[in-house]
């Protein structure tokens, strides 16, 4: 692996405590991403690691805790605010607007870079011509990326699994974030397509320099992967810290196999 | 076969995202529009104009405004009777008050107007969602046909609660109400109707007109990559409801002549449109072509075989009419759910690889 080039805090959370009713979903977590890391979030079902997520992005709003992104502290925000102010993600159960093609999935990632008013759209002219070629650009770099050129005129819902987990990943750097948070990327995948995956992810933080939150289930991916892990188990915050320090904490490995009950 | 894309290369993603990228596609659409306007007046008596054609095209706008607000933007509307109303007389009052504004401004000025009500019906979307929504809407139908038959301001007070289109003239001729020209009201209306029909096209292929199907397919994700559902939900009430608007408009002024709230404009037109888009395609421009041609055709010509060519008594033709479309339909979504626009595509596809099967 390369010269890893870790930066100041990017994201800050702070006693985040979410709950549903009487069902404590998150109870005082605290932890930070830094710029340029890969940072992943592990736990048994149920720790409450996709609740973090939507926390994060504004879909859910925690009662008590604050969360600081880019030096803005905030206790709620709608998602499209999160959206704009750089923080994008792809979803566990694959999230893609099925009726459209690739190509236009990846552009409406790009919603936000694209600012001409109905009266230009609706004539097709002067600046909502030259932007929308402008973004098709972009929207190749990507699809030559994630190597998707064939598929690029296809609707999304015809595609395979795996296809389909890709141009979600597409249509989130689409936006060029600053963070990006990936809701288990690998969920379902054969070895082959993890293996794909898990170069994207490493690209992508390599080359576009993108921040990286992710949630996975697969050990080998998270630790290889990961420069510091959070553990979480039933909302509750278990140990944060590097791959090799997490692999042998004792807590950590109770929650995961189970201790004996006297 | 003709219709083939081979050895049409592409070089520019301009060109890639032309309207029509195929050749074969544009010289259809020119020809369309060449028997449009350079044939057709020519050719039908006005029979044929102002029974058949009048109101396909009308309706086809209708029907481009509702899909744009079920097809793309997937939120269900049962309020297009209403709107139409408003439509209509929006431009009944305009063409009292401001006759020297000119009939083309004052058309697209009541289209304006009920963008604005269609906006602020449009409002509950942004809680609920489905058939609630279409409840919702159904509510804006009924209270906009109450508004129009009780507040006598809408109808300038006239003792039957009818409105009544002064003639006004386009370009010296005369376009609206009975004395009006058949061929000037023909013109007017395919003019109206291939222009918005392009804008449509244009919206649809656009940032917003991507945002809306992202509203449709995924209205969580669609928010959580910046696309603001208040934006795009109310745009698409609006820009739905300008075209609507401007169909009631045309409907009333140009076709009808005079119209009354509870017969034009009721429930009926609602559902009427709703059957043409589904029938014609959801989220598809052609489509809103298709299932209006469906629609307004299938009828006159199930009743011109029966009466005519069968001499079956006309109140008899008329009930099995009403069966016949009814069983049509039905049959058409079996065979295919999404359309007629989807069986045309299907066709293009098949030509393309014609004579190999894959």
């Amino acid at each position: 692996m390369t010269e890893r080039n870790i930066g100041d805090v990017i994201l800050k959370v702070d006693n985040i405590s979410l709950s549903f009713g009487v069902m404590k979903v998150l109870d005082d977590i605290s932890f930070d991403v830094r710029q340029g890391e890969i940072r992943s979030i592990i736990g048994p079902n149920g720790a409450g690691k996709s609740s973090m997520l939507n926390v994060i992005n504004g879909f859910y709003h925690p009662q008590q805790g604050s969360i600081t992104f880019k030096g803005n502290t905030r206790k709620q925000m709608a998602p499209h605010v999160a959206a704009s102010q750089g923080i994008a993600r792809t979803f566990q159960n694959i999230a893609l607007f099925k009726g459209m093609s690739t190509l236009d999935n990846i552009m409406t990632g790009r919603n936000l870079k694209m600012k001409t008013n109905l009266f230009w759209q609706a004539l097709h002219i002067g600046p909502a011509r030259t932007e929308e070629i402008e973004n098709r650009e972009a929207a190749e770099r990507i699809i030559d990326f994630l190597d998707i050129q064939a598929i690029r005129k296809k609707p999304v819902g015809k595609l395979p699994y795996g296809l389909q987990k890709r141009v979600e990943l597409g249509r989130a750097l689409a936006a060029e974030p600053d963070l990006l948070l990936l809701d288990e990327p690998m969920a379902g995948m054969n070895s082959e397509e993890k293996e794909d995956m898990c170069r994207f992810i490493i690209d992508v933080n390599d080359e576009f320099g993108t921040t990286i939150t992710l949630i996975e289930h697969d050990m080998g991916v998270v630790m290889d992967l990961s420069d510091r892990v959070l553990v979480l188990d039933y909302g509750k915050q278990l140990a944060d810290d590097v791959p090799d320090k997490v692999r042998t904490n004792q807590t950590v490995i109770d929650a995961y196999l189970g201790v004996p009950h006297e | 076969m003709i219709y083939r894309e081979t050895g049409q290369f592409k070089s520019s993603y301009e060109s890639d995202q032309a309207l029509f990228p195929i050749k074969q596609d544009r010289y259809v659409i020119l020809g369309v529009l060449i028997v449009t306007f350079g044939v057709v007046p020519g050719l039908l008596n006005e029979y044929w104009l102002n029974a058949i054609l009048l109101p396909f095209l009308i309706y086809a706008l209708a029907a481009l405004g509702l899909n744009i607000l079920t097809g793309y933007c997937g939120q269900v509307s049962l309020g297009t009777g209403g709107f139409m109303a408003v439509g209509a007389f929006s431009v009944y009052k305009l063409m009292i008050a401001f006759p020297e504004l000119g009939f083309i401004p004052l058309v697209l000025l009541s289209g304006v107007i009920t963008a604005a009500v269609g906006a602020l019906f449009g409002l509950p979307s942004l809680r609920i969602k489905g058939f609630y929504l279409a409840v919702a809407t159904l509510a804006a139908q009924f209270f906009l046909i109450w508004l129009f038959n009780k507040v006598g301001w809408f109808f300038n007070y006239n003792a039957s609660g009818m409105i009544n289109s002064p003639p006004m003239t386009v370009f010296g001729v005369i376009i609206t109400g009975p004395e009006g020209d058949m061929t000037g009201k023909y013109y007017l209306v395919a003019t109206f109707v291939a222009l918005f029909a392009l804008v449509a096209k244009n919206l649809a292929r656009g940032r917003i007109g991507r945002n809306w199907m992202a509203i449709r397919d995924m209205d969580i994700a669609a928010e959580l990559i910046g696309v603001r559902p208040l934006i795009a939900k109310l745009s698409a009430f609006a820009v739905s409801s300008f075209y609507i608007g401007m169909a009631g408009a045309l409907y009333f002024a140009v076709w009808l002549g005079s119209a009354e709230p509870t017969e034009a404009f009721d429930i009926n037109q609602s559902f009427l449109v709703l059957f043409m888009i589904i029938i014609g395609g959801l989220g598809s421009v052609l489509g809103s072509f298709l299932g209006a041609g469906f629609m307004v055709l299938m009828p006159i010509l199930l009743k011109n075989i029966m009466v005519d060519g069968f001499g079956t008594d006309a109140a008899l033709a008329a009930h099995i009419e009403i069966i016949t479309v009814g069983v049509l339909i039905i049959g058409f979504l079996i065979v295919e759910p999404h359309g007629l626009a989807r069986l045309w595509r299907i066709a293009k596809e098949k030509m393309r690889l014609w004579p190999f099967p894959h």
